[in-house]
């Protein structure tokens, strides 16, 4: 096994350990019923060896914000009106393509929600990992398929050498979603981000493939983007949360204190809304409502037609992510009365 | 008169797999192989297990939407086998179903009104026609729904909103049994808590029983009286909530507990995380035994060769139903709070 560091190449160096650093970004889609506006403006950095965690329901805008970095958003109907995203410095918005082809693959990889779809059916696995190397490394048919090989064993496929030659659809869920990491780190990347890698699998498949991933992190010192909307998973392996909603991020802190006293209602709703393994409940306390359409956010917070603090000026002045204790950022005009309770 | 009102007895569900030009039958999928258990007024029932252990499959089964290929489902005590059809209409009024995917299971050329009531088009003896749309929005209101949008249709709601909509359809006719499959997995979490509400406050309210089937063990500890453990179509472990979750005696059980993240930074890497080895073996081709022997880091020669059966397994701590040889309570989850 190789135990090369998955050190930015030549080309980049992280600048005191800081690989990636988004700022500002927006992403709106042009569709026939309007401008959905899906990210509004989201900053946060991402350092060598770290675990960041973004949190948020479902159209919250975690994958665009994944697809925004990985330079696969369909533009149109996708456009990136302001922002930038700088790998190791480096503003991949404004390099030279044949640049940015260069970085992201080899440099910043990711794993897919769905790892079915993003197989290709008629190819066998092997092939598709070792076309990784060909492609990327030159490397000539039969090292390449040894080194797929190794990905295999490394990602813990039973019986690797026997199955290098097998189509997806002869693997389970949790070995194809295995199968998607060993392509996504194949190449070393120095940035992963994980689009809910194990949402679609059960929990004793899921604490294997944690696992891994946690393991492939230490050994490599990769930083790590974990999308999820499990509040479970991130506790076990995030160093930092961002919690989006309605696209725009509404905290962001370090794990522990987090959990222990959220800064935001809606944080502190969904932390009041799961059901826990460890605890007989009463009643969930839900969050009412439902999230806003994109077309029509409301005016002010974006949350306040579900916020039991909301008050007029949160249906007039949209509150910005402001650092309301060392190291605690909030977007909400009453971030301190929530910190208290 | 006895407080069981539902109960499976052996019940087996195997489905031909066939090959060839011919479509010759070279197999089954066992995919429900041997499940008893009963259910009791007014309690709920969960039913969890790995992605494909056959919980859905027993859900139609007792819904009789599908013929067993084995077995008895007695409701009342009377074997529903042996139901006349008249009997049966009125059987199939009280057990209902919600199923799990709140996107495709709802007709999407129908109205909200023409969905909730369809079961009294079926049953057209319940309510006389002139009181059917007075009846649907009350329903539509006891689910949290505005009984305006009577005329609306599936794609004009939510997901959360979908789901109630299956859940007043659900429980139309008053039935005395709802089985839920994975009711509240498509939702998001702080929608999901409204729905496991909701389902909460209509069994106080209309005394139901719930079968609840999900993959999410903290949802149904939290909603569950007793709840019963699949593993390739059988129970591996029965028993008041508590006991099985806070005193598994199944290896399999205490894996898929310890499995489980637990939304409390704070305990990272205190619990003692049992990582199984292997995949889920196929259901066409069940091991021998103890069906968890490959996967078992206990397994003995006797694992191999002999069938365990579901039965109490008494030891002074536990007292409910295990289907191991060397069953024994092992801590996984420490109580918190
Ligand atoms: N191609 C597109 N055209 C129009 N709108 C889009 C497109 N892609 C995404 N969106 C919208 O952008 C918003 C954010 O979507 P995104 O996929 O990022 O959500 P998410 O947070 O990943 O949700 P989930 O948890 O369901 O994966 C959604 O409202 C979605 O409908
Ligand atoms: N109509 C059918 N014909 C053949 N095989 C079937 C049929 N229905 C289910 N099966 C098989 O039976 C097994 C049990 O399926 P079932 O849907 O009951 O699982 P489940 O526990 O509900 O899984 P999930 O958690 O993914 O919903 C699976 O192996 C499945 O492929
Ligand atoms: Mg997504
Ligand atoms: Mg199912």
């Amino acid at each position: 096994m190789n135990h090369e560091q998955a050190t930015p190449t030549a080309a980049y160096q992280p600048v005191n350990g800081r690989l990636l650093e988004v700022e500002d970004l927006h992403v709106e889609f042009h569709t026939r019923d309007g401008v959905a506006r899906a990210i509004n403006g989201v900053s946060f950095t991402l350092d060598a060896g770290e675990t960041l965690a973004i949190l948020g329901e479902s159209g919250s805008g975690k994958s665009v914000t994944a697809q925004a970095i990985m330079g696969i958003l369909d533009m149109p109907p996708a456009k990136i009106p302001a922002g930038a995203i700088r790998y190791c410095g480096q503003d991949l918005l404004t390099m030279p393509e044949e640049q940015r082809r260069k970085t992201r693959g080899p440099e910043i990889s990711m794993i897919f929600q769905d790892a079915l779809s993003s197989l290709n059916p008629v190819f066998p696995v092997g092939w598709q990992i070792a076309e990784m190397f060909r492609m990327h490394r030159g490397m000539n048919k039969s090292d390449a398929k040894e080194q797929a090989l190794r990905l295999m064993q490394r990602v813990q496929i039973p019986a690797a050498k026997e199955r290098i030659n097998s189509y997806p659809h002869q693997f389970s869920g949790g070995m194809r979603q295995r199968i998607m990491i060993a392509m996504a780190i194949a190449l070393d990347p120095a940035v992963l981000i994980a689009d809910e890698p194990t949402t679609a699998l059960d929990v004793t498949v899921q604490a294997q493939i944690m696992n891994l991933l946690h393991d492939l992190q230490e050994e490599r010192q990769m930083g790590l983007i974990l999308i999820t909307h499990d509040l479970g998973v991130v506790a076990d392996v995030a160093d930092r949360i961002a919690v989006m909603y309605a696209g725009r991020l509404v905290e962001k802190a370090d794990i522990l204190p987090i959990y222990a006293h959220p800064a935001h209602p809606y944080t502190k709703g969904l932390l009041d809304s799961i059901p826990r393994l460890d605890q007989k409940g009463q009643t969930l306390r839900a969050i009412a409502g439902l999230p806003p359409n994109l077309l029509r956010i409301p005016e002010g917070c974006a949350f306040n037609p579900r916020c039991y603090l909301a008050q007029d000026v949160c249906h007039r002045d949209l509150p910005s992510l402001r650092e309301v204790a060392p190291g605690r950022w909030s977007a909400c005009h009453f971030a301190e009365e929530v910190l208290d309770v | 008169m006895s407080d069981i009102i539902l109960e499976g007895k052996d019940l087996k569900k195997y489905y031909p797999i066939k090959t060839g030009v011919l479509r010759r039958t070279t197999g089954h999928v066992k995919a429900v192989d041997g499940v008893s258990f009963e259910l009791r007024k007014g309690e709920t029932l969960g039913i969890v297990g790995e992605s494909g252990c056959g919980k859905s499959t027993l859900g139609r089964l007792l819904m009789r939407l599908e013929e067993p290929t084995d077995g008895h489902v007695f409701f009342g005590g009377e074997d529903m086998a042996k139901a006349s059809t008249s009997q049966m209409r009125k059987l199939r009024r009280d057990i209902q179903i919600v199923f799990q995917d709140p996107y495709t299971s709802l007709n999407p050329r129908m109205t909200v009104g023409d969905i909730v009531g369809e079961p009294f088009e079926i049953h057209s003896d319940v309510i006389p026609k002139g009181g059917r749309r007075k009846r649907v929005q009350e329903l539509l209101d006891l689910v949290g729904l505005n009984p305006e949008h009577i005329n609306r249709y599936p794609h004009q709601f939510s997901g959360g909103q979908r789901q109630r909509i299956g859940i007043a359809r659900g429980i139309a006719l008053n039935p005395k049994v709802l089985i839920c499959d994975e009711p509240v997995s498509a939702l998001d979490v702080s929608v999901q808590a409204q729905v496991v509400n909701l389902l909460e406050k209509l069994q106080n309210e209309l005394g139901l029983a719930y079968v609840f089937i999900a993959h999410d063990l903290s949802v149904v500890r939290h909603i569950s009286d007793r709840v019963g453990v699949m593993y390739l179509g059988k129970l591996v472990e029965l028993g008041e909530e508590d006991q099985v979750y806070e005193h598994p005696t199944h290896p399999y059980t205490q894996a898929l507990l310890s499995a489980v993240p637990v939304p409390d930074p704070t305990l990272r890497g205190k619990r003692d995380q049992i990582v199984l080895v292997g995949d889920v073996p196929s259901p066409a081709n069940p091991p021998s035994g103890c069906r968890f022997h490959t996967r078992c880091w206990r397994a003995q020669d006797v694992c191999k060769a002999e069938e365990p059966i579901l039965q109490d397994r008494p030891d002074g701590v536990t007292q409910h139903r295990s289907a191991c040889h060397f069953a024994e309570p092992r801590t996984v989850v420490e109580r918190s709070e």
